[in-house]
């Protein structure tokens, strides 16, 4: 990894994704082949507005599709399975254990009527085979990871009676638990608090980093996309049309999709003192024949890591 | 918990009170009694002494507020009055009726529940398929049905025809005798259980901690089991209850229809006797169950869902 | 889909019955009461008769036909009486809030808690049996939910801003209950109705099953079986016939009901697929 004359040798991504396409029935296609990797450890993120076909694409990876929307072409390549192509008990034993996802609502994620500690140590009995003493000590411990104070009160609590920035650090415990290779987070702080969001993004960084767990984060916020994210994919109504490292997205995006999206965002200082000013919208700096289907994938190689990756 | 059972107790009261003051009001304006019936019916002539006597022995004499805070008073001391016809306490006219339609009651509902539950519950698993329509066309014939004819029809094919049950009568401790009444009173109480479950059990299924469920790589027998089922039963309890309470009422044609000695036949009888305070303490036992059965309703509700407050 | 097929088919049952009892007059072979010819008495369904005869030797047919007069007439009638009642109510309370409010409340708990049949029966003791006081007793016994409703719908309407712009704009009460807040409830309240409709049908048979509501000789579905109860031996047809004619009327309302609910989805929670 150092020193190589002819570069380091990239080391086998954690997830592959190929031209995923996933639509409801013949007729109606929603994501027009979608391509990208994720190396073992990397976070990428995966940025759009809604509709872009981010969350759907997330749950396609977990399995989680909801009928009538299905995957209709494609290969999801993970740790060198195509898990399109497993049945549905394989597919099951790899959620959870290998693979696993946070959601954006924290309030109605939970099982209102059992305890949050009996939710966790739902992980370790059915992947570890635990018995249940035993997984709900390893809960505790969990709780604990994630920064919940008192974690052996909090653990017989039920869900309503926590905040929504506990509860998604509950979910977090709960997809960490069985330190899989690859973490899902779908707007994961987009219904917190703003003062709560900051922590629980940092908590994930953390973790992840910890167990050298990848993460794919989706998110319609430029923002946490900034701040979490080694590489960005940009996403634009079903098609994946411009990836970067996070910095040279941001100093130098390609497509135009993505200079709208930048140009969208309210800056400080961005108005003169006696000026009156509007917020530039999308449609002002890309057209319409630059999006959609056709739309081309403008990507740029990875950059050199610094360190030494996992 | 126990002070929640008996603030909901107290509640009741108002509402008993109220039940009490309008049927009251609605009879008082009663044309005629079992009594004055008697003189009309020109069998029995009685002259306008012995009238007096009894309208002042029964307290008929007395103007309508006097006679409901007589009733109030007595009801307090549970005291619900004097049969016209028998001349004895209306209590112990209701009381050895009570049990019988209790027994019915359960046993309708007991029918429905075990039938009705499970349908909806395996209806709503294989959403639009043809056991899913069959059985909800099923439910809405189910809550279309006469429960009499149905009780009349089934007493004919299994009473008549194939003398497999009796098709009226009762006997304490023998099961023949209710499995005809019950049937028949329970076919709409499961219909309307198998609409509700499947409703509740698609509402879960699709709920976002489902979702959860399944990225935890939770398998769909498991799923169901311990996530699924008790968050239906929270939203089945309330139809559960509502079917319990208002059976008593639904099972007057049945009772008539099969001899059944409850609380519904003799409401109708003494309806067509005009047996006054016998109609006002039947209505009262029977709002009063409802009542009970709301509270337990309640009171289940608190102890199996820890969102809501006991207090 | 399946919503279609439902409001569908139960359009058509309903307009059936309807047709039926609207042509009674015209298409019935007998006279449904006087025709009683008690030489051909318990006969089963000929040509001469097409459902058969009862105990009086009467057309089970032309019963039937004119029975669908009187069923119907209590259905809609007494439907009409309770969604007015319940509108009025639940509208009035929802909007004026207060004292008026609770009272409603209150009453609409004591009629929740008292079933619809005792209520009934409680009413038809006094005002005795006959096609006037049916309309009456059923007519005040199902107007909960429809006041609940109306009541609730009106309390999310008000807090929406037009009730108060209307105000302000210097509508009175009456007007904004009758132009802003009526036409939104319709919808809902109609779909009650129409459930309500079945469910007077069946009050009716009962009633007049138990003696008290329509007496014979005048043609009720229920009455009818009571009196072929006491055949069910001899004339299992006189049983079958005007207890399928009740379903047939009851299942028609009923999914007429539940089509419109679906088409109303989401304002009321139902779940299709």
């Amino acid at each position: 990894m150092s020193g190589a004359p002819s570069g380091p040798v990239p080391p086998t991504p954690v997830l592959s994704v190929r031209d995923l396409r996933i639509g409801v029935g013949r007729s109606n296609e929603l994501l027009h082949g979608v391509s990208f990797d994720i190396l073992p450890g990397e976070t990428y993120g995966l940025v759009g507005e809604s509709g872009s076909g981010k969350s759907i694409t997330g749950l396609s990876v977990m399995g989680l599709l909801k009928r009538p929307l299905q995957v209709t072409g494609g290969s999801v390549v993970f740790r060198g399975q195509d898990v399109l192509t497993l049945g549905r008990r394989a597919r099951r034993k790899l959620r959870g254990d290998r693979m696993a996802m946070v959601f954006q609502e924290p309030m109605t994620a939970l099982n209102p009527l059992a305890t949050v500690g009996r939710q966790i140590a739902e992980m370790f009995v059915i992947h570890r085979g635990m018995d249940w003493s035993q997984a709900r000590r390893k809960a505790v411990e969990a709780l604990e990871s994630v920064r919940v104070p008192a974690p052996e009160e909090r653990a017989r609590s039920y869900p309503h009676q926590l905040s929504g920035g506990m509860r998604q650090r509950v979910m977090i415990a709960i997809a960490l638990a069985c330190r899989p290779d690859l973490l899902i987070a779908d707007e994961p702080t987009t219904a917190l608090d703003v003062t709560v969001q900051a922590g629980v993004l940092e908590l994930i960084a953390e973790l992840c980093k910890a167990e050298g767990t990848a993460v794919l984060l989706v998110s319609h916020d430029l923002g946490v996309i900034a701040n979490m994210c080694r590489r960005v994919g940009v996403m634009d109504r079903g098609r994946l049309v411009e990836e970067q490292d996070t910095r040279a997205l941001f100093e130098n995006p390609l497509h135009p999709y993505t200079r709208g999206l930048l140009a969208a965002r309210p800056r400080l200082g961005s108005r003169t003192p006696t000026g009156r000013g509007r917020l530039t919208e999308l449609d002002q700096v890309v057209t319409g024949e630059e999006r959609g289907r056709d739309a081309p994938t403008l990507t740029t190689p990875r950059g050199l890591r610094l360190e030494a990756s996992a | 918990m126990l002070r929640f059972i008996l603030r909901r107790m107290l509640q009741m009261i108002p509402t008993l009170l109220a039940v009490v003051l309008i049927i009251f009001v609605i009879f008082s304006v009663v044309p005629g009694s079992f009594i004055t019936s008697l003189m009309s019916e020109g069998r029995n002539v009685m002259n306008a002494d012995v009238l007096a006597h009894l309208n002042e022995q029964f307290g008929l004499d007395k103007p309508l507020p006097v006679r409901l805070w007589d009733y109030l008073w007595g009801l307090a001391h549970f005291d619900l009055g004097i049969s016209y016809r028998t001349r004895s306490p209306v209590w112990d006219v209701i009381e050895p009726r009570l049990w019988p339609s209790v027994k019915l009651a359960l046993a309708a509902m007991g029918f429905a529940a075990v039938v009705g539950i499970p349908l909806g519950f395996l209806a709503a698993l294989k959403p639009g398929s043809v056991f899913d329509t069959g059985t909800m066309m099923m439910a809405v014939s189910g809550l279309s049905l006469p429960e009499f004819w149905f009780g009349l029809l089934l007493m004919y094919v299994f009473a008549l025809h194939l003398g497999l049950l009796p098709s009226f009568g009762y006997q304490a401790g023998s099961i023949k005798y209710i499995i005809l009444p019950a049937v028949a009173l329970g076919v709409s109480p499961m219909a309307l259980l198998a609409r509700t479950t499947r409703a509740g059990v698609l509402d879960v299924m699709n709920a976002d901690f489902v979702r959860t469920a399944r990225a935890k790589g939770l398998s769909e027998p498991r799923l169901v089991r311990t996530h699924v089922t008790r968050n239906v039963l929270v939203l089945v309890l309330t139809t559960l209850g509502l079917q319990v309470g208002s059976l008593m009422g639904q099972a007057i044609v049945i009772e008539k229809l099969f001899s059944w000695p409850g609380i519904g036949s003799l409401l109708v009888d003494s309806v067509s006797t005009r047996d006054i305070p016998v109609v006002q303490g039947t209505v009262i036992v029977i709002v009063l169950w409802f009542l009970v059965i709301n509270m337990l309703v309640d009171v289940a509700y608190a102890a199996i869902d820890p969102r809501i407050k006991v207090t | 889909m399946r919503v279609r097929f439902n409001f569908a088919l139960g359009l058509v049952l309903a307009l059936l019955v309807i047709a039926a009892a609207i042509s009674a007059g015209w298409i019935a072979p007998y006279d449904p009461i006087f025709d009683a010819d008690l030489m051909n008495s318990e006969m089963p369904p000929s040509w001469a008769h097409w459902l058969g005869t009862d105990g009086q030797g009467r057309d089970v047919l032309s019963r039937i036909l004119y029975g669908a007069r009187v069923s119907l007439t209590v259905g809609l009638v007494s439907q009409l009486i309770n969604s007015c009642i319940g509108t009025a109510l639940g509208v009035s309370a929802g909007y004026f809030g207060g004292w008026w409010d609770d009272l409603v409340n209150g009453l609409t708990n004591v009629m929740l808690a008292i079933p619809s049949l005792v209520f009934a029966l409680a009413i038809m003791a006094v005002l005795g049996p006959g096609l006037p006081s049916l309309l009456i007793a059923l007519g005040l016994t199902n107007w909960s939910w429809t006041c609940r409703i109306a009541r609730s719908s009106t309390l999310s309407l008000k807090n929406q801003g037009f009730v108060q712009a209307a105000r302000t704009a210097g509508f009175g009460d009456t007007n904004i209950m009758r132009t802003q807040i009526l036409p939104n409830i319709l919808g809902p309240v109609l779909v009650i109705a129409t459930l309500g409709i079945g469910g007077a049908v069946l009050a009716e048979a009962a009633l007049s099953f138990l003696g008290v509501g329509i007496r014979p000789p005048q043609p009720s579905w229920g009455n009818m079986l009571t009196d072929a109860r006491e055949l069910i031996r001899t004339a299992p047809w006189a049983s079958i016939f005007p207890g399928l004619a009740i379903f047939i009327t009851v299942l028609g309302f009923n999914l007429l009901g539940d089509g419109l609910r679906d088409m109303l989805d989401p304002h009321m929670r139902t779940r299709r697929t």
